[in-house]
């Protein structure tokens, strides 16, 4: 999603079925027209956008609580779900508008369309020219959901359900809005030319590297290195892969912002990468390890899907096989060295699998796109172009360092004033008896 | 010979089993169990409707022991198992009339 105006003029150049003859519209001219919407490039948006809640709910609500300890499951399911809700609201009232809205100085949007003011069912010529402006909303809102979503396997089976949510609507608000302006919504890393397909950097880099600071901040389970805590339902954890994948083809698929050849080559990408991640992590572990593991597959897949995710759209299958592939050694071997070293309880791997394939995805992404792919995009230096790698280089860097700091100062404020972990007479019992009064699965 | 049975807190088994095999403890059976005492249950709530379940979730070990480690194996399960707080369980000891290694047809503390 690399300057939504590009691909806007991309749009109108290739497939703009209704433009037909119009070929070669300026965008300063389309403001002037009336855009029309495209009924299948619309159904594809709104399809894309349903698979985009799916893997925040049930998938990712379900590839992390069969991960935890059976006393834990309902607590990091109702993460995910809140989360969800909680995000929604923000985004319609104030979120959409400071991320998306015209842009003020490169840093954020302004506040013009807050409540949605004048985002309404007309096409916005630069977000999708060819869907109505509140699909490209509604798209982008599944996205902003799924991000601090995915922080919550940093602190799984220890935080307190109210720190959490302070905690993931403070830092909706003030990372992930923020950034996705500057890479998106005509900020500033767009404008320098940093490409960011479906939020390679906005997503993954973002919700990784917050969670090791979360990781950090909040401290390790009680036992941690001493206690078993082995995952309690791998069949969930599967199930809950199975729905990311399966989502996923609208989060890289969709992020073309129509039915067009482009939303193929990212559907391709995403295919090729999750393939590749997938198996390469199985070899590796079974080098390495002597055996095979169900986990590791599933942790393959999400890796090189995260990897791919910022390049889908601008790259051809054999450099997403590539991708992917490399994306699968990285974040074994990420995962491998939390568990010797001990240093950080990441506890369901957010660091090691998002944190670091997004920050590969997005270097990768400098390597390997090319505009024979998608002429919307940029060339890569593999395709002759050593400055798009110095490029998202820079955002890579930029944003790690704004996450890294805002999430700490947001978790001092949260701890400040709720507290950020259970009791540990609470943290023993566990998070569904103890933030829910609740169980999973009951002796009855 | 004794059977040392101990009714433990579920998250308390690992720290138990290291401490009886560095004491040179050679096996245990451990069954999950749920069991009421002075520990209170937990309350649960299903769509307003409250529950309290008297029962809350344990684990049972059993160890065969030779008559002369019993005190020390006593001892480990106390320091192991103990948090402090109610709850932490039960030791029990009983008599144990013999003993007989299915492998090797060995009986009394040589099937230890």
């Amino acid at each position: 999603m690399g300057g939504y105006k590009r691909f806007g003029i991309m749009l109108c150049l290739g497939v703009g079925l209704f433009l037909g003859s119009l070929v070669g519209i300026p965008m300063a001219g389309a403001e002037d027209e009336v855009l029309k919407v495209d009924t299948g490039d619309t159904a594809w948006v709104l399809t894309s956008t349903a698979l985009v809640l799916a893997m925040t709910m049930p998938g990712l609500a379900l590839f992390y609580g069969g991960m935890v300890r059976r006393k834990n499951i309902l607590g990091t399911i109702m993460q995910s779900i809140v989360v969800l809700c909680l995000v929604s609201l923000i985004w319609i009232t104030v979120g959409y508008s400071l991320a998306f809205g015209p842009d003020q100085g490169g840093l954020i949007g302004s506040l013009d369309w807050i409540g949605l003011n004048g985002v309404g069912s007309a096409p916005h010529p630069t977000y999708g020219p060819t869907i109505p402006h509140q699909v490209f909303m509604l798209f982008q809102l599944m996205f902003a959901a799924i991000t601090p979503a995915l922080i919550t396997g940093a602190v799984a089976e220890r935080m307190k359900f109210s720190a959490l949510l302070l905690f993931a609507g403070l830092w909706s608000l003030f990372i992930y809005v923020p950034v996705a302006h500057w890479v998106w919504g005509g900020g500033w890393l767009g404008q320098m030319g940093a490409i960011d397909f479906a939020g390679g950097a906005v997503v993954h880099i973002t919700s990784g590297v917050s969670s090791l600071v979360c990781a950090i901040v909040i401290g390790k389970r009680t036992g941690w290195g001493a206690d078993h805590m082995p995952p309690h339902n791998l069949p969930f954890t599967l199930l809950g892969t199975g729905l990311l994948w399966f989502g996923w083809f609208g989060f890289n698929a969709g992020s073309a912002l129509g039915a067009n050849g482009v939303a193929g080559t990212a559907f391709l990408a995403t295919q090729a990468a999750a393939a590749s991640g997938a198996l390469v992590w199985m070899a590796v572990e079974w080098t390495h390890r002597g055996k095979p593991t169900v986990l590791g597959v599933a942790s393959g897949v999400v890796a090189g899907l995260a990897a791919v995710t910022p390049a889908s759209g601008y790259i051809g299958p054999f450099s997403a096989i590539l991708i992917g592939a490399v994306a699968g050694l990285l974040c074994y071997y990420a995962v491998y060295w939390k568990g010797k070293m001990s240093y950080y309880d990441d506890s369901l791997d957010s660091v090691g699998i998002h944190g670091v394939s997004g920050v590969f995805g997005i270097l990768a992404t400098g390597l390997f796109a090319s505009k024979a792919i998608n002429a919307a995009g940029a060339d890569g230096l593999f395709f002759g172009n050593a400055g798009e790698l110095g490029v998202q280089a820079i955002m890579a860097g930029s944003i790690t360092l704004f996450s890294v700091v805002g999430t700490w100062i947001i978790l001092k404020l949260v701890d400040a004033v709720v507290g950020l972990r259970v009791s540990a007479d609470d943290e023993q019992v566990g998070l569904d008896l103890s933030q829910h009064n609740e169980q999973a699965y009951s002796h009855d | 010979m004794k059977i040392v049975g101990a009714i433990i807190k579920p998250f308390k088994l690992e720290a138990v089993k290291d401490a009886l095999m560095e004491i040179g403890v050679q096996g245990m059976t451990a069954t999950e169990v749920t069991g009421l005492g002075r520990q209170k249950g937990n309350k649960e709530t299903y769509r307003g409707a409250e529950y309290t379940t008297d029962f809350v979730p344990k684990v049972k070990i059993e160890v065969f022991v030779a008559d002369n480690l019993v005190p020390q194996v006593i001892e480990t399960i106390m320091r192991s198992a103990k948090t402090g707080t109610i709850g932490d369980g039960k030791i029990m000891v009983s008599d144990l009339n013999n003993v007989v290694r299915i492998r090797t047809g060995e009986t009394g503390d040589g099937a230890i």
